[in-house]
């Protein structure tokens, strides 16, 4: 993941751009906007986050104005408006999950971290926050990690203490 | 509890069309699920079907729509408006978001193909060349899997030009979505698939006549697409012939809660309710020997019953896992089978704090666009966070009725119903709870109103 600071111009790599035409290959002449999830979930993959240059130049190599971009960035709650931590914890925090413990887990997460939702914690590895239904709802309590949206379930205090210690060492392997 | 009785249907094992080989090895490539009969469905529409008369077999199955609203499939297909030189397009809705509600994630992991299949012969019967999939972001694993299954089905001529030398061509793509809930309401899924913010769109036109890029579109939900592949190869007449009455076929149930045995299961339409609960071949009854207090049965936007009227109806007969039979009594007694989200609350379980829980999902997933919705959904929460936190008054409770009355039918999609029939029945069900809540805020607070009446067996009210 490369790091990207608000004002910090973005310029797409080629690798992007190519995977960019292919998803606006996927529908009628004139209609690219159709584009803009995909691409966003793309940028955000990359950057960990939406800065607006960022979404500036979405907006430029979509033929878009920037506030077709902004709009739809703050509508959607998968997009990140604010860096955030390198991993990003999202417990589903709906009725199924917290008949089995979610919040139970939350507290937890809060506590291990040290951090309030939404913060990221000081080395910069860790945020978290609660999120609504994760069709998940069986194998409860469930969370999730971005940017593949890796699926983690029938969470116990346990197995979250033992995930964010394998992330943290991973995250130490790849530096 | 008495488990097993006879059943409507020979007293077979449940018969299982959608994940018939869910279980065998490599299902979810395409050469295993090749194996196992697959694409047998668009080989027969193609070479020996018309268009229409893949419509026709859909009608005659009886298919109702397993997204939740239960319109029937076929009728819906018909609607389909065909102007001259018009792309028409065909959307699957899997934006799966319904608390509560997993089984097309469970299909799209396991057994992808039979979407994809499902797709082909949809987008066939429907005249549609460009067809897509909505999977909600959060899906990313699932829209790896759903585009290796179209590349693998592409690459052994099944999509692409010329499908089996028919002269149709169809390309598939999948869309992902940015974690929305509204975008399951399918004007604001297409709003959505056009690169805007999920707003649901007046309606009238209906899509059938102005839907993706104001052309001609059909949204349809997974597992009802997944469903036209049995009805193809076994006809719509022997789909018909399994469930009871307007329930036709099967319906996959993603249950949820303090169950045994949570998970998907593929139910016959008429397995009676309490056998879905309690026996081993489902849900395997409620977890660590509790008991049952109430159920949400289709998702977080059904009315919630308690037990005793989830298990049988007012009128003292067994409640059946039908469109039918949880409707029956309507909203005063009754609920829906809507998506299969059965949610099962035990004794434990403080409806108050449910009903919050659910609330505040509402008013997080608003679009915000209908006043009614976005500041009701806001009101409800704000007030029974009070009543759930022991500061509720009396009057509170009369308020979420009258909010909650005033949200529904006055909004653009059914969102706002959506968010008030759960408060609305809870009340209507379990008043005293919230009542207990108001009189013992202090005691509320460390601990639940527990199982009180609600699992009492009714009079029957003849």
């Amino acid at each position: 993941m490369l790091s990207v600071k608000h004002n910090e111009p973005v310029e797409f790599t080629e690798e992007m751009l190519g995977k960019f035409a292919e998803i606006v290959s996927r529908y009628p002449e004139g209609r690219q906007k159709s584009a803009l999830l995909p691409i966003l979930h793309e940028v955000q993959a990359k950057y960990g986050w939406l800065s607006v240059p960022a979404m500036d130049s979405v907006a430029a190599y979509l033929n878009l104005e920037s506030i077709e971009v902004y709009e739809v960035a703050t509508f959607y709650t998968m997009f990140f408006l604010q860096p955030q931590g390198k991993y990003v914890l999202e417990v589903c925090r709906t009725g199924p999950c917290c008949l089995v413990g979610a919040e139970r887990i939350m507290k937890h997460i809060e506590h291990r971290l040290g951090v309030k939702e939404g913060e990221v914690t000081p080395d910069g590895l860790f945020s978290w926050r609660g999120v609504e239904c994760l069709a998940a709802c069986g194998y409860g309590p469930v969370l999730q990690i971005g940017p593949e949206y890796t699926f983690y379930e029938n969470l116990t205090e346990e197995s979250v203490d033992k995930l964010i210690e394998e992330l943290t060492e991973k995250a130490k392997v790849n530096g | 509890m008495t488990i097993g009785k006879p059943r409507l249907k020979a007293d077979i094992m449940a018969r299982k069309l959608l994940l018939t080989h869910i279980h065998v090895p490599g299902i979810h490539t395409f050469e295993v699920y090749r194996q196992q009969g697959g694409y047998r469905a668009v080989e027969k529409a193609l070479k020996t079907l018309t268009p229409e008369e893949v419509v026709e077999e859909v009608k005659k199955s009886g298919l109702r729509g397993r997204g939740g609203a239960g319109f029937p499939t076929g009728m819906k297909w018909s609607f389909l408006a065909k102007p001259e030189g018009v792309p028409r397009y065909l959307v699957c809705n899997a934006d799966e978001s319904e608390p509560g509600t997993f089984k097309d994630r469970y299909l799209m992991t396991h057994i992808p193909h039979a979407l994809i299949e499902g797709m082909i012969v949809s987008s066939y019967a429907l005249g549609a060349n460009t067809s897509y999939i909505y999977v909600r972001g959060e899906m990313m694993p699932q829209i790896r899997i759903l585009e290796r299954a179209i590349a693998e089905a592409k690459n052994a001529g099944f999509l692409g030009k010329n499908i089996l030398g028919s002269g149709y061509d169809l390309e598939l793509y999948v869309q992902p979505g940015g974690g929305a809930y509204i975008c399951g309401e399918e004007t604001a899924l297409l709003e959505s698939l056009e690169g805007k913010r999920g707003n649901p769109r007046i309606k009238p036109p209906f899509p059938a006549v102005s839907g993706l890029y104001n052309c001609p579109t059909v949204v349809n939900n997974v597992e009802s697409i997944a469903a036209t592949v049995p009805i193809i190869n076994e006809g719509g007449e022997e789909y018909a012939k399994i469930g009871i009455e307007r329930s036709t076929g099967t319906k996959l149930i993603s249950a949820s809660g303090n169950l045994n045995k949570p998970g998907v299961y593929e139910i016959e339409l008429g397995l009676p309710v309490e056998e879905f609960i309690y026996s081993d071949e489902y849900c395997g009854g409620i977890a660590n020997g509790k008991r049952l207090k109430a159920v949400v049965a289709g998702g977080s936007s059904v009315p919630i019953l308690p037990a005793n009227l989830i298990l049988k109806t007012l009128k003292g007969e067994s409640r059946l896992m039908t469109y039918e039979s949880l409707a029956d009594g309507g909203f005063q007694s009754g609920t829906m089978l809507g998506s299969g989200g059965f949610i099962a609350f035990d004794e434990d379980q403080c409806i108050v704090r449910n009903t919050w829980n659910f609330t505040r999902f509402y008013h997080h997933e608003s679009c915000g666009q209908c006043s009614p919705c976005r500041e009701g959904t806001g009101w409800m929460e704000k007030v029974l966070h009070k009543i759930e936190f022991g500061h509720g008054s009396y009057s509170d409770i009369d308020l979420l009725v009258d909010v909650s009355k005033k949200i529904e039918g006055n909004t653009i999609c059914p969102l706002g119903d959506a968010a008030a029939w759960p408060v609305a029945s809870a009340i209507r069900h379990f008043r005293d709870e919230f009542e207990w809540h108001i009189t013992n805020g202090h005691e509320a607070q460390r601990r639940n109103y527990g199982l009180a009446h609600y699992a009492d067996p009714l009079e029957p009210v003849m």
